[in-house]
């Protein structure tokens, strides 16, 4: 198979999987062009950032920190803080994105909770080129959010439109896909010790602050219980 | 805050997710073949992480205030059904998702 062929072929393997995040994306990336457009930020702004940061809840949290006064370590911080789940995305994909060159970098840096839930979750179709294959979901992911995010920019407070509820889209992209992992996998105790560890500290610890909680209880019992998830 | 502070905040965020990102493919390099409990976790994660995703979506959802959680709770229970009939996300996924702007929209619309 050509190379050109070879690329075109991954290409139509994977939109169809980047559908929901289409439709999620438009309506979180419009609603962030537009946040920033109210908050006085040129067009160029939201573009930038969802580009570069591509990574939705940061890049929110990012337009307050941009209005409030220089504060570069709180800043690093919060950052880090609020992306802390990429590592686990990074300890999960170790093995698939393994000998896929120059791809990799690209992989690893577009690497959003959207694009990992695809990678992750998908068998690479046979006979599509799995490198190529992880590259389109990637790249038309974050063509998706960037697109958006500029023209919530541009139109600003020229659109108005009843869209309440849509961004339940994405509440139901990963509802599905958890219940795809779980329909397929042969043991179902990692799950139910995700739902029961993020549950437990979101009593615990509240909305805004449970996630990294939540991480470090599955790390826990998931290597206390090794041998016996393993076996 | 100058435009200057502007950059070097935008460039942290963009510092601190892609380090995020990266760290893990920096510790376990890919020449090297990855720590046999490395692996077990790379296995044992997704599971957990995709339900971790799915508490993280609804966290703001009340059950004491507002509607209770009962349009979440009656969308999420739809895309289950439709997805054990059908197996087809795209259907589970657009299902599910018109189901709660309709309830939001008629049944909820306090």
């Amino acid at each position: 198979m050509s190379d050109r062929k070879k690329i075109l072929s991954a290409l139509r393997a994977a939109f169809p999987f980047t559908v929901p995040i289409m439709t999620g994306f438009c309506f979180l990336g419009l609603a962030y062009g537009i946040y920033m457009n109210v908050l006085g930020f040129g067009v160029l702004y939201p573009t930038l950032m969802a580009a570069l940061i591509f990574g939705g809840s940061l890049e929110f949290v990012a337009a307050t920190m941009l209005l409030a006064p220089f504060a570069p370590i709180q800043t690093f911080a919060v950052a880090v803080m609020i992306q802390a789940r990429h590592l686990f995305y990074g300890l999960a994909m170790l093995e698939k994105y393994k000998g896929l060159g120059l791809k990799r970098q690209y992989l690893i840096f577009g690497l959003c909770d959207e694009t990992f839930a695809i990678n992750c979750s998908t068998r690479v179709p046979s006979g599509i080129d799995r490198g190529w294959f992880y590259f389109w979901v990637t790249l038309l992911n974050q063509s998706y959010w960037v697109t958006s995010a500029m023209l919530g920019g541009l139109l600003g407070e020229v659109l108005t439109f009843n869209t309440e509820g849509l961004g339940f889209v994405m509440t139901a992209m990963f509802v599905v896909i958890w219940l795809e992992q779980f329909l397929t996998e042969g043991r179902h105790v990692t799950s139910l010790i995700g739902f029961a560890a993020s549950m437990a500290c979101l009593i615990a610890f509240g909305s805004d602050s449970f996630l990294i909680p939540s991480m470090v209880l599955i790390l826990i019992v998931l290597t206390a219980f090794r041998l016996r998830i393993e076996r | 805050m100058t435009f200057t502070e502007q950059l070097i905040t935008i460039g942290l965020c963009v510092l601190g997710t892609y380090l995020t990102r990266a760290l893990p493919f920096m510790i376990f390099s890919e020449k090297r073949a990855t720590p046999k409990y490395i692996r077990y976790l790379g296995d044992a994660l997704p599971s957990a992480i995709f339900a971790m995703l799915v508490v993280y979506c609804l966290k703001d959802v009340s059950i004491v205030e507002g509607n209770h959680g009962l349009p979440e709770f009656l969308s999420i229970v739809l895309i289950i059904v439709l997805h054990l009939r059908w197996r087809q996300m795209l259907i589970s996924i657009s299902g599910g998702t018109v189901c709660y702007m309709l309830l939001l929209r008629l049944v909820f619309n306090s």
